[in-house]
Parts: C-alpha cells; sequence; structure tokens
C-alpha cells in the first residue's frame, strides 16, 4: 500500500466506525420517533450488554484455557466476591487486576 | 446585585470543579486500560512500520479499541478497502446498540452531540451507565469522561510508538481492569434489576456463539439473537 491507499483506508474506517455510532441519530432525527421496540431495547439491552462484554473479556476461558484463562477466571471470581463484600469500585478493581497480574506470572 | 453573582460564580466554578473530580475518578479504570492497551497498539504499528504519527492520526479519526488492531494486519498485508470497509462494518456494527440508549440525551447536548458520537467506546458506554447525576451535570460528566478517556487512548498510543519496547518495566495483564468493571457494572445492575432475564440471556447467547462462531465475530450475532429474544419475549407477555 502506498501513502495515499493507506490514508484512504484509514479515513473509510473512520467514516463507517462513525456512521455506525450515529445511526440512530440519524435514523429518528427531526420528530421521528423511536419505535416503542427500540426504546424498549435501549433500556433493557445495557446489562445483556454487560454480560456479553464479559464474556469476550473472558473469552480465553474458552479458547486459551492454560495461558491466560485460568487466571482471569480466578481474578472474575475475586472481583465478584470482593465487590459483593465492601461494595466499593476501586477496591474490586484493584484487588481483581492486582489478582490477574499476579497469577500470570506464577502459574 | 454583585455580591450575590460572585458567590453564584464562585458555586459555579466550585461544582465545575466537583464535576471534573468526579468524572476524572470515574475515568480511572478507563485510563489505566486505555494507556497499557493503546501503548501495546502503538508498538504493534511501529513494529509494522508505521511511526507514531499514523498510530495517532488513526486513534483520532477511527477511535475503536479492537478493530484498530485488525486495522494494522490489513494495513502491513494491503488488504483491499473493500475488506477494510466490511471488517469496520462488522466489528463495529455493536455500537448502535449503545447509541440507542442514549438518543436522548446526547442530543439534548447540542454542538458537543457529534463528539460524543463519535468518543461512544465499550467503555465510555459502560461508564455512562453507572452515572446517577442529572441534566446538565450529567451531561457535562458524560463530556468529560469522553474527552479523558480519548487523551488517555492518543497519549498510550503515541508513548507506545515513540518509546517502542524500552518501556521497563511489565504491565502484563493490567488490561483486567476494564474486565472488572464490567463486571462490578452487571452486578450493580443485577441488584437493582427486577428482570433479570436480559442479563441472563446475555451471558448464556454470548457463551453459545462463543463457541460456536468463535472469539473474534461473536459479540454482533449475540447482540442480534438477543434482542430478539427479548421482543418476542416481550410480546408473548403483552399479548397474555
Amino acid at each position: 500500500m502506498n501513502k495515499n491507499e493507506i490514508i484512504l483506508a484509514i479515513l473509510v474506517s473512520a467514516v463507517i466506525t462513525f456512521s455506525l455510532r450515529a445511526l440512530p441519530f440519524v435514523a429518528f432525527h427531526d420528530g421521528r420517533k423511536m419505535p416503542e421496540e427500540l426504546v424498549y431495547l435501549g433500556k433493557i439491552l445495557p446489562s445483556a450488554i454487560m454480560a456479553v462484554l464479559i464474556v469476550y473479556c473472558l473469552k480465553s476461558a474458552v479458547t486459551d484455557w492454560r495461558g491466560t484463562g485460568v487466571p482471569e477466571l480466578i481474578a472474575a471470581v475475586v472481583t465478584v466476591i470482593s465487590y459483593k463484600w465492601k461494595h466499593n469500585t476501586l477496591f474490586s478493581i484493584v484487588s481483581g487486576t492486582v489478582c490477574n497480574m499476579l497469577l500470570l506470572r506464577l502459574m | 446585585m454583585k455580591i450575590s453573582n460572585i458567590k453564584r460564580e464562585r458555586e459555579s466554578v466550585k461544582l465545575r470543579k466537583e464535576i471534573l473530580k468526579n468524572a476524572f475518578i470515574k475515568s480511572i479504570p478507563i485510563m489505566f486500560s486505555y494507556l497499557f492497551v493503546s501503548m501495546a497498539y502503538g508498538i504493534m504499528m511501529e513494529e509494522a512500520g508505521f511511526k507514531w504519527y499514523y498510530s495517532l492520526f488513526i486513534s483520532m479519526t477511527v477511535y475503536t479499541g479492537a478493530f484498530q488492531f485488525l486495522l494494522i494486519t490489513f494495513l502491513s498485508s494491503g488488504a483491499s478497502i473493500l475488506t477494510i470497509a466490511l471488517m469496520a462494518f462488522l466489528m463495529n456494527s455493536r455500537q448502535v446498540f449503545y447509541s440507542l440508549t442514549f438518543v436522548d440525551e446526547f442530543r439534548g447536548m447540542g454542538k458537543k452531540m457529534l463528539y460524543m458520537i463519535h468518543t461512544m467506546t465499550d467503555e465510555t458506554y459502560a461508564v455512562n451507565l453507572t452515572l446517577d447525576s442529572k441534566g446538565k451535570e450529567k451531561e457535562d460528566t458524560m463530556f468529560l469522561i469522553a474527552l479523558l478517556s480519548r487523551c488517555y487512548w492518543m497519549i498510550g498510543a503515541v508513548t507506545g510508538g515513540i518509546l517502542g519496547q524500552v518501556i521497563p518495566f511489565d504491565l502484563k495483564g493490567i488490561d483486567f481492569c476494564m474486565t472488572a468493571l464490567f463486571i462490578i457494572i452487571f452486578i450493580d445492575q443485577w441488584e437493582k434489576a427486577d428482570n433479570h432475564l436480559p442479563a441472563l440471556a446475555g451471558l448464556a447467547v454470548a457463551l453459545i456463539c462463543l463457541i460456536t462462531i468463535g472469539e473474534r465475530n461473536f459479540i454482533l450475532p449475540s447482540l442480534l439473537i438477543i434482542s430478539g429474544m427479548l421482543l418476542v419475549v416481550r410480546k408473548r407477555r403483552s399479548g397474555e
């Protein structure tokens, strides 16, 4: 790829990414109301999306069990337990992450 | 009259400081995750022969985590524009679902709306869900979180590109802080919700899709299936 092609590829990616993010805003512009179904999804989907992102982040438990899978699963359990215990966001993030970093080096 | 103006001004400065402080605290998990991941990105770009200003340019224009990594392979192997466009579409389609939740709030932000749309990522979306402030205060907080996050990402990408592998300490595994944040938000939502179906369906469908479709492309199909399921369930319930 020469320089122009590279820049073109980058700009195309940028435009597509932005358009996707903007789609619901453009589709329901100027008083056109969002269909009831989509309003409902916008309200109810966040917890499903978090679930999907968690599976995505822990995917190596399925794809790379021996490498990063086990440490990440254990760190995830530590995060859940510590959060159920103290309900303190930063405390749980630090315990989970430190646990993951230690296990990656020890195991 | 004058005194009350000064007083009001002082109060608004104080409020602004508090909003900034709150936005920064909320963005700390994103900071650790983005600095680390984008530094890795800058290093990989450098290794593929793209100087730091390319990393900066892509981070400023495209600004999306996983796809930026894929783009390195595409650019260095000379993939066709069509392939690149298609992959950008497939990998980032999930963000349509994120916008659905924030259509009204972003629209109320006037000129900042475009910036909010551009800077919507998995991470800022997740953090925005945790804000309990309302109205103008929430809008300002969301804007600052978006701004800070984008800065973290660009700083990391450039630093990675310039310093390359001379970074003396080993940070492997620090990106788990984002996983931890997602888990915490999930627990919070779980405790607030009466209906656990979306959360459970999310876990089950995503897991099945991960196993059957594979790790690279399972997010979008998962979201489509879950949305379909939730709409069918809703229809059944209202029909009863």
